[in-house]
């Protein structure tokens, strides 16, 4: 192999723009996806202004209700719903965790000069792109953008407005998530550095296999619901509509004989393994974060990959947990009970390891290392929130409760999200050659900690006391909520107040960008293979000397070696 | 991009070069969409009231169905032949056998556009019932994908094969059989739709 860079000169556009370097890819991802994030974060702030204070005037963004002079109506607030979940899921957090960090590091820590199929990769990330326009441009269509919630049920989601672009923008995501996870897998397969064998692996990787698999498999068929929903509301068949219905006190004109629990079960089979899809990636920076800096190997390294391996697989056959109130039947809910209590072992398996992986290290507490170690008691909870939510005894009273929005957000917002900033502050070095502040990183994530719990916490109380989650006026109009709504305000400016904690982290980035490079090629004194490719990487190789692996991926305080961390590329 | 390794040959600890997995992978995906459809198929045939799903179908054309699934499966026979003769150096051939793929896929399209328009000319559209709506969009979706691979044939029986045959013959007899791998598949989906749609 040569290290020569044999290209043409490439101009503006095809460095930046058309790249197909997978490292431009992974910033192009990066990027989009954290605007994607702050702006599903903005919808979010307007949800909660309204929750607050409803039927007031919204300031600022009150003019997008001019009809109503200013007031939120309902229909505004189940839009502003549908597409927060929207957002920040499709947009926002899977391309972040497995476009971005994905693409960047796979073939970094595995010692390949690029994915396998990089006109794919650019593909896949362009594809993301236009389903991102399509999801944006459908707020300003006359129809307005879709409201039938993230989870899109019919019969509603055949007659109201906005649906037919929201189906366009996911069958484009879909593809666009196809492509990059197919390129991880073959990737990881076929262009491990030599000596890299499966068990040399960093965690990371074996996190981003699972996910892509999960992917690869889980998505196709949401792409098949949503083609049969288009169908529904472009053909005019009925697939998801019953004989008999009344909408909006008209008898529908359709054939009938379909049937809505299809699409719920379509959905579902989908939508499960997605929520391990944005939790796995999160748990492979993580794992690299705590080896790195408690300076220890991994605890349970191998026990952790099968238990990955394990959920993975697991993750298929739970979907109908989510359907417990469909009147499914009962054996229905005993199977999918058993296996939601099954997988929540191997979860479990992974959160004792890190724990464990704690026990005696000299840890460093640098911001990343402070969003990880958050990181755990968070997905924690969140993990342990959701057991009283697969049973169905208990989960018929929490269905569609604050509890279970206070749930999954605690999985995905302090814990996924937490990991994810965390990787960035671990990376940034890699990717900029530049180390981002330490103290505008504690300004950060101290804040961040505590408002975070300030928005989610009270969801359980609010929940618990069976506050409906579909309320479009917080609950004002429900007679046996009032001892509980006084948490919407503090919630809110709870929210409002997380807004202003990423300040620091946005001006972080843009200061540290200004600064001068010193292109550090390990400041972490970490082990893996990618800190020891130039900061940055050079474009298209990757690395400036051939690869080749001789060691574990967590060699931290080895006996009787000099230094604390013997890296994979030395002997 | 010169450098990226296994595009053609074969990594030895997993046995397979880069495009293979990828299309191996690619499938599996397809798989999982069709299954989808297939399973909503089976769903939507046990909710529909006694005898629904055989009235309608019995609208449908048998021989017409027969004829398509004869094209295919020649046209199957046809895309390991040309593959064959790449391998064996004999690029006239190749072009002969895949130009006979194209063909029998035109062939196919051509018989399903006629289907189509009688049906629609009988008043019959995805809106008549829940059978034909899934009819519709399984068949509709899989000629889709004959469109998508008749693209990639057209490509490579066309001045961009020729190129390829003189510059890197191993990459394009590669491509060939990875185009071949979903070309099969897409006969295979034919395979099923047959029977569960028209005979059943």
């Amino acid at each position: 192999m040569s290290y020569k860079n044999e290209h043409h000169e490439e101009n503006f556009f095809q460095k930046y723009v058309w790249s197909v370097d997978h490292k431009v890819i992974g910033i192009q991802y990066g990027v989009t996806s954290l605007l994607f994030l702050l702006f599903g974060f903005f919808l979010m702030m307007v949800m909660r202004y309204q929750l607050a204070y409803p039927e007031t005037p919204i300031p600022i963004v009150g003019w997008f209700f001019s009809e109503s002079n200013g007031i939120m109506l309902p229909e505004n607030y189940n839009t502003l719903g549908a597409m927060h979940g929207t957002i920040m899921i499709f947009l926002g957090v899977v391309p972040l965790a497995v476009g971005a960090f994905g693409n960047y590091l796979v073939p970094l820590q595995i010692g390949a000069p690029d994915m396998a199929f990089p006109k794919l990769n650019a593909a896949s990330y362009w594809s993301y792109f236009v389903g991102g326009v399509i999801m944006l441009a459908s707020f300003f269509t006359p129809e307005g953008a879709a409201r039938s919630g993230w989870t899109s049920y019919p019969p509603l989601s055949i007659f109201e407005s906005g649906q037919t672009m929201w189906l366009c923008g996911m069958i484009f995501l879909i593809t666009s998530s196809l492509l990059g996870s197919m390129n991880i897998i073959v990737t990881i397969v076929q262009l491990r550095a030599p000596g890299l064998t499966w068990f040399k692996l960093p965690f990371f990787i074996w996190a981003q296999l699972v996910t892509s698999f999960l992917l690869v498999l889980a998505f196709p068929p949401l792409e098949a619901a949503s083609v049969l929903q288009l169908m529904d509301r472009v053909a005019g068949t009925s697939f998801f509509l019953p004989s008999g219905l009344v909408y909006a006190g008209n008898a529908v004109e359709a054939y009938g004989s379909g049937s809505p629990l299809l699409w719920q079960h379509l959905f579902w089979f989908l939508a499960h393994p997605e929520v391990y899809v944005l939790i796995l990636p999160a748990i492979g920076i993580v794992g690299e974060i705590i080896a790195n800096n408690t300076r220890k190997p991994l605890w349970g390294y191998k026990s952790m990959i099968y238990a990955i391996s394990f959920l993975g697989f697991m993750s298929f056959i739970v979907w109908a947990h989510h359907m417990f109130l469909t009147g499914m039947g009962q054996t229905m809910s005993a199977f999918f009970q058993l296996t939601t209590m099954i997988i929540s072992i191997p979860s479990v398996v992974v959160l004792t390891a890190f724990f464990l992986s704690l026990w005696g290290g000299s840890i460093r507490f640098n911001t990343p290392m402070l969003f990880a170690l958050a990181f755990l008691p968070m997905f924690g909870i969140g993990g342990l929130t959701g057991l009283p939510l697969g049973v169905a005894a208990s989960d018929i009273f929490l269905h569609d409760t604050y509890y279970v929005i206070g749930h999954f957000h605690y999985v995905v917002a302090p814990g996924t999200l937490f990991a994810l900033f965390a990787g960035i502050y671990y990376w940034f070095p890699k990717v900029t050659g530049r180390k981002l502040s330490e103290s505008l990183g504690k300004l950060h994530f101290y804040p961040s900690l505590l408002f975070m719990n300030g928005v989610f916490m009270p969801m359980f109380i609010q929940g618990l006391s069976g506050l409906s989650r579909r309320m479009y006026d917080g609950g004002t109009q429900y007679a046996h909520a009032s001892d509980i709504l006084h948490w919407n305000e503090f919630m809110t400016i709870s929210a409002f107040c997380l807004g202003a904690a990423q300040i620091p982290f946005i001006l972080n980035i843009f200061i540290t960008l200004a600064s001068k490079k010193t292109g550090e090629r390990n400041p972490w004194n970490s082990t893996t293979i990618e800190w020891s490719a130039p900061s940055p990487p050079l474009p298209h190789v990757n690395f400036d000397k051939d690869v080749e692996v001789f060691r574990g991926p967590y060699e931290y305080s080895v006996p009787g070696e000099e230094k604390d961390f013997c890296p994979q590329t030395e002997k | 991009m010169s450098s990226i390794p296994y595009i053609l040959e074969e990594r030895p600890d997993t046995g397979l070069n880069n495009s293979r997995l990828g299309i191996w992978i690619f499938i599996a995906s397809e798989v999982m969409l069709f299954g989808g459809l297939f399973s909503a198929y089976v769903f939507l045939r046990f909710a529909a009231p006694e005898g629904e799903f055989d009235y309608w179908g019995s609208k449908l054309s048998v021989p017409m169905a027969t004829f398509n699934t004869l094209m295919l499966i020649t046209s199957s026979v046809t895309m390991i032949m040309s593959w064959a003769s790449l391998k064996m150096k004999q690029f006239d051939k190749y072009k002969l056998y895949l130009g006979l793929t194209i063909l029998c896929g035109t062939a196919f399209l051509a018989v399903k556009y006629f289907e189509y328009t009688g049906k629609f000319s009988h008043g019959i559209y995805p809106a008549s019932s829940t059978f034909m709506g899934i009819y519709f969009t399984l068949t509709g979706l899989h000629v889709l994908h004959i469109i998508g691979g008749l693209f990639v044939l057209i490509y490579f029986w066309g001045p961009a094969g020729s190129r390829m045959w003189k510059e890197n013959p191993d990459l394009l007899a590669n491509r060939i059989e990875v185009t071949g791998l979903y070309w099969h598949f897409v006969d295979l989906v034919w395979i099923f739709l047959f029977p569960i749609l028209y005979l059943l």
